[in-house]
């Protein structure tokens, strides 16, 4: 069996057994209606996470994500209640922003050699500022195409329903599923993850790819961003902190190697559903506090990472000693 | 030269790093079909030959010429397009992807703007069953030992440029059966006509694959000849280079040797690093170690020394067995070692001196009892004088001293400790000839204090001037030792030449 795989079975079980456990103690659980809000409550933290995937994947960081996802929100609520701007025109001047701020992020990064944790993290405090240079207050955004996509959803057996921002993102998965394993750019990512300097003697375009995979990550925060604005109807500048943490947990609770180079886009996303599934437990228990959730997902990084490395290690040994060693 | 094409020549080919003539007037070609070995120890220039080749330098004099007409070689990816490929000593693969994509990356066929994979494994496929390798394409490169890792780095080579091949030292990490499947692939290679130029430390190696020997030395080309027409001895002569001066050795040789050898190492070695050894050293003893590059010199030294944990075989301190895993444990045992490379291993250029000769003490005694300034200050005022080590002030980066004096640095921090073993490796390296007399003086000085020594060096000259007993080393075996009178120049040239045939495991 191939041990690369073996971290995203390990998540898929640990998802599975989690949900058989919530079962049992909440029968109630089993129901269209918490699937789909499963979906829906976790579309901007599973968007901004496939960014994140492939970030991790070539060995780098983005810890900007979260402030990014508040400025898009501030921006959009500026953009469509102060300045009449409909909110189609908007989101694509957030999406150029956002797109255009990893770009020169991921710049920054390769050709000023600048550990992409700074250099995020710059990214980070300069988004969350921007921000404040807006608005300082939180503007509600009341607008019909806002209700309409709002009012966009499938109704599935049961009552759960399918909204229009749980679909975009099971999209953007499959996509980013479809970028990673069939495309030269995903492989590029990899190899990146892998070897740099490699990946640069074998003639992988790296910097265009380091920009690409930044630019990309923006892009994506960007989409989160607009996501969680249809979700909350608002723009607060204070939103969202600390979702890149959030991002970066669940890739690597789905299996993804901090280091790079080892990873699937499809384990995020259980990544990602095991983090709401732990919520979802909380709110059906009603007593526990809400920070619980960090409790369990600090408890299953720690377990990830000691599984990696474990891992890690046996595969040295086993390269270590093949032929009469 | 006329009777068979040349396909790649240069022709006075000359480099310069700041004040530095890494290069100078370097006459090198291959011809197609004919498999070239280029020799030469560290720093001779063989690296910055090649890196001129595949275009990573531009050279500052000289001519490069393919097939008869000079070209330009800009950068690696217009040496690939030229057909020049080069594969590194450590292999540059990328393990975490599989190895269909590791012979394609950057070139994979694509269908509607997707990789098409299938048709990239059969291709993968096909490349590999050229040199009979069936792997399974699809799965990853690092299930895979590092010889076949190696093998695949040059079918991507070759399947990339096809006309030269550069390989830098691929047999370094190899054993003797990986080393064979590699040579079966080289021989493959030349019977379709490529050039192939190998670069390697194993002599045994050069006269069974290579047509043809070029030798650099200090960026000079030493010589160059048919592998046939050259024996070994005249080989090794051409690399080393020494003019066989008689050296003026004193009585210190002719010391009887100590009853008692309180050190003894039985049967120490490490697959893949050094063959089984014994080595016996007195106190007041200095044992020299020769042998060219790649020998094994400094993997001994690093076993001994416990940086590579032995594999096998046993150390034995005053009668005692002791066991030595880790470089703690050696220190706690009263060795010390000098290494090889000062910069990256030794000193710590941005510390003073006083700082730097404190280092080892320091962590002898632990991390909460700190050594007082005041004492500090003494001891490195006392080693300064003792040593002679040129500098204006003890609180100086010891960056700004010449090699010399940090080599005498780090022997104040070993000595600092108050050691009874201590491992030289390469203490003459790079420093300036006026030091060298220098260091072999301190070498005999700490003999007659008592000290054991371990001395490794390339400057056969001066291991006969300081050793008592000369261990000679080749291809990563411990070949015997010469003492007494057998120590001379011509003896231990000798020995590193001849012929064995014997392989280490």
């Amino acid at each position: 069996m191939n041990t690369r795989l073996l971290p995203l079975y390990a998540t898929l079980l640990i998802c599975l057994i989690a949900y058989a456990a919530c079962l049992i103690q909440f029968p109630a659980m089993f129901s269209t209606r918490v699937a789909g809000n499963l979906l829906t409550d976790n579309a901007f933290l599973g968007i901004a996470a496939v960014g994140m995937t492939f970030v991790i994947l070539s060995g780098g960081i983005d810890l900007s994500v979260g402030s990014v996802i508040a400025f898009t929100g501030v921006l959009l609520a500026v953009l469509i209640t102060q300045h009449g701007v409909h909110p189609l025109v908007a989101f694509a001047v957030a999406l150029a922003i956002t797109t255009a701020f990893g770009a020169a992020m991921g710049i920054i990064i390769h050709y000023l050699q600048v550990p992409a944790f700074i250099v995020t993290l710059a990214g980070m405090f300069l988004a969350r500022g921007m921000c404040f240079v807006m608005t300082t207050d939180s503007i509600p955004i009341d607008h019909p195409f806002y209700a309409a996509l709002q009012g966009v959803f499938y109704r599935l057996p049961g009552g759960g329903r399918l909204t229009f921002i749980g679909c975009l993102m099971v999209a953007v998965f499959v996509v980013g599923m479809i970028i990673a394993h069939f495309s030269k750019f995903g492989s590029y990512i990899y190899a990146i993850g892998g070897n740099r300097s490699s990946a640069e003697l074998m003639g992988v375009p790296v910097a265009r790819t380091t920009i690409g995979i930044y630019a990309m990550s923006g892009f994506l925060s960007g989409l989160s961003g607009i996501v969680f604005s249809l979700y909350t109807s608002a723009g607060y500048s204070l939103a969202t902190v600390g979702v890149e943490l959030d991002a970066i947990a669940a890739v690597v609770i789905g299996g993804t190697l901090l280091t790079g180079g080892v990873g699937y886009v499809a384990g995020t996303f259980v990544g990602v559903i095991i983090q709401g599934l732990i919520q979802t437990y909380i709110v059906f228990d009603g007593t526990l506090s809400s920070w619980w959730t960090k409790i369990v997902v600090g408890v299953l990084l720690f377990s990830f990472i000691g599984l990696q490395r474990v891992l890690v290690v046996l595969s040295l040994r086993r390269s270590a000693a093949p032929t009469g060693g | 030269m006329t009777d068979k094409a040349n396909v790649l020549a240069v022709e006075g080919i000359g480099k310069s790093f700041v004040g530095f003539k890494a290069l100078d007037g370097v006459d090198f070609s291959i011809r197609a079909g004919e498999v070239h070995a280029l020799l030469g120890e560290n720093g001779a220039g063989k690296s910055t030959l090649i890196k001129v080749l595949t275009g990573v330098h531009q050279p500052d004099a000289g001519v490069i010429s393919l097939d008869g007409q000079p070209v330009h070689v800009r950068d690696t990816h217009h040496a690939q397009s030229l057909g020049i490929g080069t594969v590194y000593q450590e292999v540059n693969l990328l393990p975490n992807m599989s190895v269909a994509d590791n012979l394609f990356i950057g070139r994979q066929p694509t269908r509607y703007g997707f990789i098409d994979r299938r048709l990239m494994e059969r291709r993968a496929r096909e490349v590999l069953a050229q040199y009979d390798l069936h792997l399974d394409v699809a799965s990853d490169l690092s299930r895979y030992s590092v010889a076949i890792q190696q093998l695949v780095a040059i079918a991507r080579a070759v399947d990339m440029s096809g006309r030269i091949l550069i390989l830098d030292e691929p047999t370094a990490s190899l054993d003797r059966h990986e080393v064979e499947i590699l040579f079966a692939m080289i021989r493959r290679l030349k019977a379709r006509g490529l050039g192939i130029v190998f670069i390697t430390h194993f002599l045994d190696q050069v006269y069974e694959v290579c047509d043809h020997v070029t030798v650099l030395r200090n960026g000079k080309l030493a010589g160059s000849a048919p592998t046939s027409e050259l024996p070994k001895l005249d080989l090794v002569k051409m690399m080393l280079g020494r003019t066989l001066a008689v050296a003026t050795h004193g009585d210190r040789r002719h010391r009887p040797p100590p009853e008692e050898r309180q050190l003894s190492f039985k049967g120490v070695g490490r697959s893949r690093s050094i063959a089984p050894f014994d080595l016996d050293i007195g106190e007041g003893e200095v044992i020299g170690m020769a042998g060219l590059l790649g020998s094994g010199r400094t993997e001994t030294a690093k076993l001994l020394f416990g940086i590579d944990a032995a594999d096998k075989g046993e150390a034995w301190i005053d009668g005692r067995a002791v066991r030595i895993r880790t470089p703690q444990d050696a220190v706690a045992l009263g060795f010390g070692l000098c290494p090889e490379d000062r910069k990256s291993d030794g000193i710590i250029g941005d510390l003073s001196i006083r700082e730097n000769i404190a280092l080892a003490l320091q962590a002898h005694r632990g991390w909460f009892n700190r050594l007082p300034k005041r004492e500090q200050t003494a001891m490195a005022d006392r080693f300064v004088k003792a040593l002679d080590i040129r500098t204006t002030d003890i609180e100086k980066p010891v960056k700004l001293l010449s090699g010399g004096n940090q080599q005498k640095v780090i022997l104040a921090r070993w000595l600092a400790t108050n050691p009874r073993f201590l491992i030289l490796d390469e203490p003459t390296r790079g420093i300036d000839v006026g030091a060298h007399a220098e260091i072999i003086t301190l070498i005999n000085e700490l003999c007659d204090k008592g000290l054991a020594l371990l001395v490794i060096s390339s400057e056969i000259d001066e291991i006969v001037a300081y050793s008592n007993r000369v261990v000679v080393l080749r291809d990563r075996t411990h070949l015997g030792e010469l003492s007494g009178d057998e120590i001379t120049t011509s003896n231990i040239m000798q020995m590193i030449a001849t012929e064995t045939g014997e392989v280490p495991a």
